[in-house]
């Protein structure tokens, strides 16, 4: 059990080296660098920039390097004292910009997951106990409408809908008097009234997928010579189920969270950028536009860190309940 | 329970067996839905195909004056309450509202336009070739038909609908052969060779769906030079899907590939002397071609809601290209869809091919799993 | 708990006055199929008294498996039930199991209390999620005592008797650890650990291998011998029911074709099926060189059956023209003896010629 944990371990500590490459590379690759878009921002607003001025900034940034050292002078202060650069466009440090998004992201991709689950467990083992009911079809139907909606149309629709009947569009995360104010009781409690819009956005599609899983799952498991043995001793119907098919269910499950969580931090990402959330998601879009090379890679990274955490986090949980695991998956 | 099934080939004794396919036909056509779903993609792909006749307009032009124009409603009953056969529609003014000051528009009863077929309009190029201004339907003179209202710059929105759905079905479809090449491949040498590949590809495919796709979209379509065509944009965006998407299907091909390899069947081939070229063709691949489709119809739709998604965010196809994704970028602003909700029917559009091909991928699923009855 | 010891009493008491113990009437389960109505069993009659053991044996496909899961009410969900199963008791008025609501408490006393169930698959008959004791301890927990210390003690002197070696550990184990002989033993301990009255041994010893076979088979007639309980065997393999079973009745096709007790059945088969499937049993003994009989053809799906004897398109004495027209029905054809063929007493006579089935083994 131990070596299987330090095993994964070990595999995130890679992956995370991995990602940082990764990440740090593909925001690189653009042509043209912040410079340039900064010089073409200037120009287009009337007062170019001259050469020499563009060279000093280029060499203060050290973006005459190669792109090796660039990254080797990013991670180093990163790994060693937290340090993620500094932004371009912003003028400062990338932690400062990014430090209350990360949590902000956290939280509603936390809250989203507790969401998914909370709605597609209950959902999946009603459908899958009333197979064929109009129950059963009508999960099935909306869960298939659900997959389908793209959540930043659902996010939209939800603005014009609530635009039009009420008057107000619920965006943010915070109320006007919050937004940036140091944390308080009233600030977390501002944030629980705005979080359920953005976490029902985020998490319907995933719940609809998780709803679609767990209810094959556990028709695959009724199926099981295990659970007619199990009937044939005379348990009970109700204790059957919860007892057998939903437990063996349930590991697929949490292994699914694997997928789940880059799903929801992906849909979170869009979600935000319509809604207006004060999450990484916009930062990142801001950034890849416009070239600030150390808070897209930074923002990216983290993003990829959230969910290799996560996936680790639910594979080791998985060990803990699936004795096959523990053995090595010989089966 | 297996058991009480049979293991029998034919029955002679009144009972019938059915073919393969007859079996898959049966099962297919039994999943109404699905056969709903197939008709209707066939349909739209064919819709799509002569986009510039079935539609009244050219969808770059503007029709000045109607501006954001609402949805024009077919009409059959007429003022004095008799039905015509052939629908008609109103005339349009743009009014200004005295109580509110602001400019609307309002339904003119006293012009009346009937909705004709092949009515004379926009010159186009049917298939880039023939010449011709003939439209499966319009109405003549003054009149116009906006079925799904007009933009911010007064385009037919249900004309750019459809080109839109061109550009975005194809884009599905010419991301989805670049993936399947790279899914095809990897899991192929993956489930093939074993051992050290296998355990390198599937580091990657686990690194890769570890990643939360759509900021992987993101920091890649930035990759797309800012001056290139619409044209290398599009095969660019594809790309840029397909390199993302391609490890589900190496997955699922992998897995296929090694459970098969495990079959008796094979095995039994095997022990037979039926040589590794033969039994990969005349065994592996039959019990492996159904569920690429399956898996194939599964994908489409992702690639086109990955389309969508970087072109409302302005990363993916950029107009003047229409896309389903272009056309709501318009929406982006919340004051303009709440005044105008029309603008989200692209939406609508795309909530409904994605649904179609899901429904078509689950009854192709249903139909090819020979456990399933 | 004291009726339980009550219960080993009644038991030789009816077995004494040959009540049955369990009665099956008229079994009829149809499965609908996308091809059509399939008959899975068709007008199956028979009894089992108390202590002794029915062998029901027939090919993949015979409904033999259906029957016996008809008997708990397993059967898959979309399968339809007709006839009578009679549970008798020794104290009250017989129940008829195919009356029972799906959770009726009577129904799940039954299941594994009064009649128990052991199935064909080791590997796949335990849930991989939980260990040996806690599915062994259901059982006891479920039809003998509430006390869980008293159901471990039981637990572990169930598994001591089906000769699991280190029966505490065991407990602790779960189903991957063991091996396909001792998951089997589990199995028969977790079903014989409510003692009941009726055992149903479905293939137990098919997944197995041929010395595994042979201890299982011998640790069944023991338990069989010590706990006195009667036991429906299922199997395919005619050697088997031979060792195992005092009363066999052979199926095709959904219907029992030959019953008869099992010395009768072997030294004169009255059916031309019985016949072959002897003929293609190997024995020791046989003439070198002299090639295995098979049965022609395959089992034919009894997909809508027509009406004919099943057998008529594989069998080597059918009459045109009648075995083709007519179901022939399960008749008495000798004392204690009954098969379904118009053709019985010229079967006979050449099985007098052979003596073939007398000795399988």
């Amino acid at each position: 059990m131990l070596s299987y944990i330090v095993r994964r371990l070990g595999y995130m500590v890679v992956v995370l080296i991995l990602i940082s490459i990764v990440c740090f590379y593909i925001i690189n690759l653009p042509p043209g660098s912040f410079i340039e878009t900064f010089a073409t921002q200037l120009e287009a607003s009337g007062a170019p920039a001259s050469q020499a001025q563009l060279d000093y900034l280029t060499v203060r940034y050290g973006l005459d390097q190669p792109l090796i050292v660039q990254y080797w002078n990013w991670i180093i202060p990163l790994v060693t004292h937290g340090d993620f650069g500094f932004s371009f466009e912003w003028q400062q440090p990338v932690w400062s910009l990014i430090a209350d998004r990360l949590w902000l992201t956290i939280i509603v991709s936390l809250v989203s997951m507790v969401f998914v689950y909370a709605v597609s467990i209950p959902v999946a083992v009603y459908s899958a106990t009333h197979q064929y009911s109009a129950g059963d079809y009508a999960v099935s139907f909306l869960g298939v409408i659900g997959l389908a909606v793209p959540n930043f149309l659902l996010a939209l629709v939800l603005l014009v809908a609530s635009a039009r009947l009420f008057g107000i569009t619920p965006t943010g995360l915070f109320s006007p008097e919050y937004m940036n104010a140091p944390w308080s009781w009233g600030r977390f409690v501002d944030l629980l009234i705005h979080l359920p819009v953005p976490v029902v956005v985020v998490g319907l599609a995933g719940t609809a997928a998780t709803i679609r899983i767990l209810r094959s799952q556990l028709l695959d498991e009724f199926q099981k010579q295990y659970v007619v043995t199990a009937r044939a001793k005379g348990v009970p119907e109700g204790r059957l189920l919860f007892k057998y098919p939903f437990r063996v269910a349930l590991n697929p499950i949490i292994s699914t969270a694997g997928h789940l969580l880059p799903e929801i931090v992906s849909g979170s990402t869009i979600v935000a950028i319509v809604l207006g959330l004060p999450t990484i998601g916009p930062l990142l879009l801001r950034a890849i536009i416009a070239q600030d090379t150390y808070v897209a890679a930074s923002s990216l990274m983290l993003l990829g860190v959230l969910t290799v955490v996560g996936v680790v986090l639910s594979d080791i949980l998985l060990a803990v309940l699936d004795p096959r695991v523990r053995m090595g998956r010989s089966n | 329970m297996t058991e009480l099934l049979f293991d029998a080939a034919d029955g002679p004794q009144g009972g019938h067996i059915l073919s393969r396919g007859q079996i898959f036909w049966a099962k297919f056509t039994r999943h109404r839905v699905a056969t709903v779903s197939l008709v209707f993609i066939v349909l739209l792909y064919v819709v799509v195909l002569v986009a510039e006749f079935v539609t009244p307009y050219d969808p770059f032009n503007r029709h000045v004056g109607y501006l954001l124009a609402p949805p024009t409603g077919l009409q059959f009953v007429d003022t004095d309450g008799q039905f015509h056969l052939q629908p008609f529609v109103y005339g349009l003014k743009n009014e200004l509202n005295r109580e509110t000051f602001q400019r609307e528009y309002v339904v003119d009863t006293s012009k009346r336009y009937p909705l004709a077929l092949f009515v004379k309009g926009d010159a186009y190029q049917l298939f880039g070739v023939i010449p011709t201004d003939v439209h499966l339907f319009g109405v003549e003179g003054d009149g116009k038909v906006f079925l799904a209202g007009t933009d911010t710059l007064g385009r037919d929105l249900f004309t750019r609908m459809i080109f839109g759905a061109r550009t975005s079905l194809f884009v599905g479809l010419f991301g989805l052969s670049i993936g399947f090449a790279l899914g095809l491949f990897f899991g192929g040498i993956s489930g093939y060779f074993g051992g050290t590949v296998d355990n390198l590809v599937q580091r990657l495919t686990e690194f890769l769906q570890s990643l939360p796709t759509l900021p992987l979209w993101m920091a890649l379509a930035a990759l797309v030079p800012q001056d290139w065509t619409p044209t290398q944009v599009y095969f660019g965006i594809s790309t840029v899907l397909a390199v993302v998407g391609w490890t589900t299907l190496a997955r699922v091909v992998r897995g296929k590939l090694l459970s098969l390899r495990e079959e008796d069947y094979v095995m039994a081939a095997k022990v037979s002397g039926v040589s590794e070229a033969r039994i990969i063709l005349t065994h592996l691949l039959p019990g492996f071609t159904s569920y690429l489709i399956v898996y194939l119809t599964l994908a489409i739709p992702q690639m086109i809601l990955g389309e969508v998604a970087l072109s409302f965010l302005g990363l993916g196809l950029r107009p003047p290209a229409v896309s389903l994704g272009t056309l709501l970028i318009d929406s982006q602003n919340i004051q303009t869809v709440t005044l105008s909700p029309w603008l989200l029917v692209p939406g609508g559009l795309v909530v409904l091919i994605v649904v179609a091909f899901s429904f078509l991928g689950d009854g192709l699923r249903d139909a090819v799993d020979p456990y399933r009855t | 708990m004291d009726e339980l010891g009550d219960r080993t009493m009644d038991m030789t008491d009816s077995a004494s006055t040959n009540q049955p113990l369990l009665e099956v009437k008229d079994l009829r389960v149809v499965l609908p199929l996308l091809e059509g109505n399939l008959v899975a069993a068709d007008g199956v009659s028979f009894a089992i008294r108390p202590g002794r053991t029915l062998g029901l044996v027939g090919e993949s496909g015979c409904g033999k498996t259906i029957t016996a899961q008809s008997i708990l009410k397993i059967a898959p969900r979309k399968a339809r039930t007709d006839g009578r199963i009679l549970l008798h008791y020794a104290d009250r008025p017989a129940t008829d199991i195919i009356g029972l609501g799906a959770d009726d408490p009577e129904l799940l006393k039954i299941r594994g209390g009064e009649c128990a169930m052991i199935f064909q698959e080791p590997m796949t008959s335990f849930s991989p999620v939980h260990t040996i004791g806690n599915q062994l301890m259901e059982t006891i927990l479920l039809h003998r005592t509430r006390h869980r210390r008293e159901a471990h003690d039981l637990a572990v002197a169930m598994l001591a008797k089906v000769g699991i070696p280190a029966p505490a550990e065991t407990l602790k184990k779960y189903p991957h650890h063991l091996s396909g002989g001792m998951r089997q033993r589990a199995m028969i301990a977790m079903a014989l650990a409510s003692q009941p009255r009726l055992l149903i041994a479905d293939e137990p010893t098919t997944a197995l291998d041929v010395t595994v076979q042979a201890q299982v088979l011998r640790l069944m007639k023991d338990l069989q011998h010590d706990l006195g309980m009667a036991i429906l065997y299922i199997s395919h393999d005619l050697g088997v029911i031979a060792r195992m079973a005092d009363e066999v009745a052979v199926m095709y096709m959904g219907s029992i074709v030959e019953q008869a007790a099992v010395r009768d059945l072997l030294r004169t088969p009255m059916h031309p099926y019985t016949r072959g499937l002897m003929a293609s049993v190997p024995r020791i003994g046989k003439k070198s060189g002299e090639p295995l009989q098979s049965i022609k053809g395959n089992v034919p799906v009894p997909i809508n059956k027509p009406r004919a004897c099943g057998f008529f398109p594989r069998c080597p004495v059918a009459i045109e023209g009648v075995c083709d027209r007519v179901v022939p029905p399960l008749t008495p054809v000798a004392a204690g003896h009954s098969a379904a063929c118009f053709r019985y007493s010229e079967v006979v006579a050449a099985a007098g010629l052979d003596q073939g089935g007398a000795n399988v083994h």
